[in-house]
């Protein structure tokens, strides 16, 4: 399938939506689990989250873009969300304590991006033009996410918007 | 996006607090706003539970408020209980080791059971 994307304001009541049309996407490959579906929701939603809020931030008016590929054979869908709002560094973002840690409920912030980390089975972000480009890639199952995917025979880099 | 909040007293005086809907950046400030003024509100500890049962989607914006809000009332002496919450909502409540501070209880019985004595 080619490349499918959406383009929503940078306005909380848009998440919603765009949860659905990219969990939508992935349940087009049949295979492609249900609890897999659900973390590719959680990890979307927290990228579109991060950009909405930096947007308020900035006070920037402009649109999210989000990119969805579904590779040929169905094994994982791709998502790109961008952002314009300035870039940020993830590197900056304050680690919250273990929560081993009393102080572990001060912090109702920071929890975004250790779950995209955790359930998307790809985290890649990186500055992008004028914002911040979040590419989270989820497998359709554990057991696709383990096979190796440099295999000999001509296979594509892993996770390519190509 | 629907989201809704049902409000309920126990003969104790216990609140149970059930949520439906999606739980995420653009509804969490509603449920926020509903546990800052249960804290505010009574004289004493108090005493929630958040029947989790409707809600089909839990994001790090509603794990921030439910934080919040434990934080809040285990400061007056009272707690937050946490009761049955879908698979898709506890994983995330596992995976960022919340669950390990905030519980999810498998009924209410389990939850009210879990809140300090009133």
């Amino acid at each position: 399938m080619s490349d499918v994307e959406l383009e929503i304001p940078a306005r909380p009541e848009y998440l919603s939506l765009a949860r659905q049309a990219v969990a939508a996407i992935a349940a087009v490959e049949p295979r492609f689990r249900v609890e897999r579906i659900d973390d590719l929701r959680v990890a979307v939603s927290e990228a579109i989250t991060n950009a909405v809020e930096a947007h308020a931030a900035v006070g920037e008016s402009a649109r999210i873009r989000i990119r969805c590929h579904l590779d040929v054979d169905g094994d994982r869908i791709t998502v790109e969300v961008v952002d314009q709002a300035g870039g940020f560094d993830p590197e900056t973002v304050p680690v919250v304590p273990e929560v081993e840690d009393p102080s572990r409920l001060e912090h109702e912030h920071g929890l975004g991006i250790p779950i995209m980390r955790e359930l998307a089975d790809e985290t890649d972000i990186s500055p992008h033009g004028r914002g911040t480009a979040v590419r989270l890639v989820v497998y359709r199952s554990p057991t696709v996410a383990a096979r190796p995917t440099s295999a000999p025979d001509g296979a594509r880099p892993p996770g390519g918007l190509s | 996006m629907m989201f809704e909040l049902q409000e309920s007293t126990t003969d104790d005086g216990t609140t149970v607090l059930a949520v439906v809907g999606e739980l995420d950046v653009g509804s969490a400030p509603r449920l926020r706003q509903e546990l800052v003024r249960l804290a505010a509100d009574e004289g004493r500890a108090p005493r929630v539970v958040l029947d989790l049962a409707g809600v089909d989607f839990l994001d790090s914006t509603g794990l921030g408020v439910l934080l919040g809000g434990a934080k809040r009332f285990r400061a007056q002496g009272g707690d937050l209980a946490l009761a049955r919450a879908e698979p898709q909502v506890r994983k995330v409540l596992e995976v960022t080791r919340v669950i390990e501070i905030l519980p999810v209880h498998d009924d209410l019985g389990a939850a009210l059971a879990a809140l300090p004595r009133a």
